[in-house]
């Protein structure tokens, strides 16, 4: 017998995002089938990500942007430079309130300052402390409205003034972040359109882990919220995915340890990088729609394999 | 084709003998209509009926053995497409090439960074499994090189489509080795090299409807202990193919590709050792069952064996860790005592935290079913008994002068208990969460 594919087809179709502004918008999703397997060109969109407190950052991004690394917007110009990426990600990591505590003022001008020196949509991370992020997104939102950035990422907690701002008020677009859990990332996509956000302005961060790491959560959150979207039609799935996995690919040993740490282990910014583009590019044919990281390289390799298999 | 456990049932004497283990001829032919049991355990049934129907409740993809003895794996066997929808069975194998036209020193290379990959990671050996050995031109070296990759316990693969040049070096790889392999041009005479060696057959073409021609014709050969490769010109094709011919043999039960697969990352991403780590991290989630690689230095190895550890991992068994006492950051004696569960993911970001944190500390895991914090908690698997009993079994108090425990912050309900349990200590609540512990750890060394 003659080979005959075995089809899979599907009634649900992932929304299309659009970000950012003018001939540097990009838009994400819009695919019908499982990551690359249709006919529609998915591509998964690559994104650089940065800081504004690098101090923890491993030594090697201090040879690549040397004094840079101290002034975001220069680190952001320098990162897109460097890597081609399609977006950037600033974390205002110093707003966290166990940490430095910057005031939401500074915060915003650092936001305003990046948007500024870069000619690629933006990404706006908190820190990752729901009621500070509340204020600091919201303020961020207020500030580049018309820029079309990505507010990344509402929680369960907060999700109503970032909703509310970033959303609705200000026309930007909204990441609900749900921690490797479909439930979670159903719930509050449903309790964000139920806020009044459109579905089409909000995009999913599930979440992920490093590679080793629980890696299989992500990976079969990633398929069943995208069996689910595609295959049963649920439309409080159908968002694209955004996915961060710089700080954890980073943030694990074997990209931490400095090679007096770890002799035997060779070269740290190999591993780091080895790391970063292994979760990327798991995350990449899970379902990501666009993928973000820290290095240079990887945002470079993780691009050459997104066009090496749309070929 | 499907068979209904009722189709098996008529088969059988209906005299529930018990002889196949099962209580009932009924519960044996159910079991067997889902592949749970071959048909032969029921030693009445004819020899036609147990043709056809092991044919038919065969799984769709097969098991094949590589190696033999300790280097023996099983690849393949899978029924499901996805890890949630049951379990993957079989994890994929990673596979490095040398070649005849290397100089020694170069392979001699080679083979020391294969020895220092040789690592524990929870409980399973992380290793490179096969080797590939690329035919160039020298037969005799190509032979030798062979044999040494055997002996040095590495699963050899012979890559060549000169069925000769196959012939002489499988004679010295062992049993279960791969020959990598058959083409539309060769396949009369490697189907005979392998037959004759008991090798993996290695099967290639240009186009996967070519391939599946192939594999039908090296069947009717009388040959089915095959792997497929999935192409090596383009990334398109080859994750195309990957996918195409998983689909096929589980969704479409084409049995004609029930069999593993063979991924050369390293001739589709040449002299790229970045993109070859990408690639080899696609194919483990999508269907590589050999991923070739240029060479495996601890870059890769790291994150490919950790990443492999986790999807085929049982979904309905989760990982878990050693109880005992792990150290962190070099402790010298007098650092403090956190304590959390032994299911790995708890384990993992306690353990990211604290090495970020650069505070040297120790980390005691007592035994808690393998739980999260607060479900091991409510299981009653995870109290002030269960953690005092492990402190003093494991004698940690000789391990460090520090009387510091700390304890999660989820279970904070504890301390009181536990500081009655354990009298010398101070039952300190650390953190909720674990990425707020390297503040917590620095404040408490200031």
């Amino acid at each position: 017998m003659p080979y005959k594919k075995a089809e899979q087809k599907f009634s649900g179709k992932i929304n299309v995002c659009e970000i950012g502004v003018g001939d540097a918008a990009i838009s994400i999703g819009g695919e019908n089938s499982l990551p690359f397997l249709g006919t529609e060109g998915f591509k998964t969109a690559v994104g650089i990500a940065i800081s504004d407190t690098t101090d923890e950052w491993a030594d090697c991004f201090k040879a690549l942007y040397g004094d840079d690394l101290k002034n975001p917007a220069a680190l952001a110009k320098a990162a897109v430079e460097k890597s081609g990426a399609d977006f950037l990600l600033v974390k205002l990591e110093s707003a966290d309130p166990n940490g430095a505590d910057a005031s939401v003022e500074s915060c915003v001008a650092t936001a305003v300052a990046v948007e500024a020196a870069i000619d690629v949509p933006l990404v706006v991370e908190g820190c990752k402390n729901a009621e500070k992020d509340a204020k600091v997104l919201e303020e961020v939102a207020k500030a580049l409205e018309g820029k079309n950035v990505v507010l990344f990422s509402a929680v369960e907690d907060n999700y109503k003034t970032i909703g509310a701002a970033g959303g609705m008020a200000y026309g930007q677009k909204v990441s609900a972040e749900s921690a490797v859990d479909i439930n979670l990332a159903k719930q509050l996509n449903i309790l964000l359109t139920q806020l009044g956000v459109k579905s089409k302005d909000i995009i999913m961060d599930v979440g992920t882990a490093a590679a080793g790491y629980g890696f299989e959560y992500v990976a079969s959150t990633m398929d069943r919220i995208r069996l689910a979207g595609l295959g049963q039609n649920d439309e409080s799935l159908q968002m694209p995915i955004m996915t961060n996995v710089s700080n954890e690919a980073w943030g694990v040993k074997e990209a931490v340890s400095t090679i007096e740490d770890a002799p035997e282990w060779g070269d740290q910014e190999a591993r780091g990088i080895g790391m970063e583009v292994a979760t990327a590019s798991a995350c990449v044919v899970g379902g990501s729609n666009a993928i973000i990281v820290r290095h240079p390289e990887s945002a470079k390799t993780v691009k050459a394999l997104v066009a090496g298999i749309i070929g | 084709m499907a068979v209904k456990g009722l189709d098996i049932f008529k088969l059988t004497p209906k005299t529930n003998c018990k002889e196949c283990g099962f209580p009932t001829c009924m519960a044996f032919s159910m079991k067997a209509a889902t592949g749970g049991v071959p048909v032969e355990k029921c030693p009445y049934i004819s020899e036609e009926s147990k043709e056809l129907l092991s044919e038919a409740t065969a799984p769709p993809m097969k098991t094949i053995k590589v190696g033999s003895g300790d280097t023996e794996k099983a690849l393949g066997g899978e029924t499901v497409l996805f890890r949630h929808e049951k379990t993957l069975v079989n994890k994929n194998l990673f596979a490095v090439e040398l070649s005849d036209a290397m100089s020694d020193a170069d392979v001699d290379a080679a083979c020391a960074t294969l020895q220092k990959i040789n690592y524990d990671r929870i409980g399973e050996m992380m290793f490179v499994e096969i080797v590939a050995v690329r035919f160039a031109a020298d037969a005799a070296k190509f032979a030798a090189l062979v044999k040494k990759v055997a002996d040095c316990g590495k699963i050899p693969m012979i890559v060549t489509t000169d069925a000769e040049v196959a012939k002489a070096a499988v004679a010295g790889a062992g049993a279960g080795a791969i020959i990598m392999g058959a083409t539309k041009d060769n396949a009369a005479a490697m189907v005979d090299v392998a037959k004759a060696a008991d090798a993996v057959l290695g099967v290639s073409a240009d186009s996967i409807e070519a391939l599946h021609d192939l594999v039908e014709e090296i069947e009717k050969m009388g040959y089915k202990n095959l792997v497929l490769n999935v192409g090596e010109t383009s990334i398109k094709e080859a994750y195309a193919n990957a996918v195409d011919i998983r689909t096929a043999a589980i969704k479409g039960n084409d049995r004609t590709f029930g069999y593993p697969s063979v991924v050369f990352a390293n001739k589709l991403a040449p002299a790229n050792t970045n993109l070859q780590i990408a690639l080899a991290s696609a194919f483990v989630l999508r269907y590589g069952s050999i991923i070739v690689m240029d060479e495996m230095d601890f870059n890769a190895a790291l994150p490919l064996f950790g990443l492999r550890q986790n999807i085929f991992t049982d979904p309905q068994k989760p990982m878990r860790v050693e109880p005992k006492v792990y150290e962190f950051n070099k402790p010298t004696g007098n650092d403090p005592v956190l304590v959390t569960v032994d299911f790995a993911l708890s384990y993992f970001v306690v353990a990211g935290e604290i090495e970020r944190s650069k505070v040297p500390a120790y980390l005691a895991i007592p035994d808690a079913g393998g739980y999260s914090v607060l479900t091991a908690w409510a299981a009653g698997k995870f109290g002030a008994g269960v953690i005092a009993n492990f402190i003093k079994e494991a004698d940690v108090a000789s391990m460090t002068t520090s009387r510091k425990l700390i304890l999660p912050g989820k279970v904070a309900v504890l301390q009181g208990d536990l500081a009655e349990e354990l009298p010398d200590w101070e039952v300190i609540v650390g953190p909720n969460e674990a990425m707020q512990l390297p503040k917590f750890l620095r404040d408490m060394q200031a």
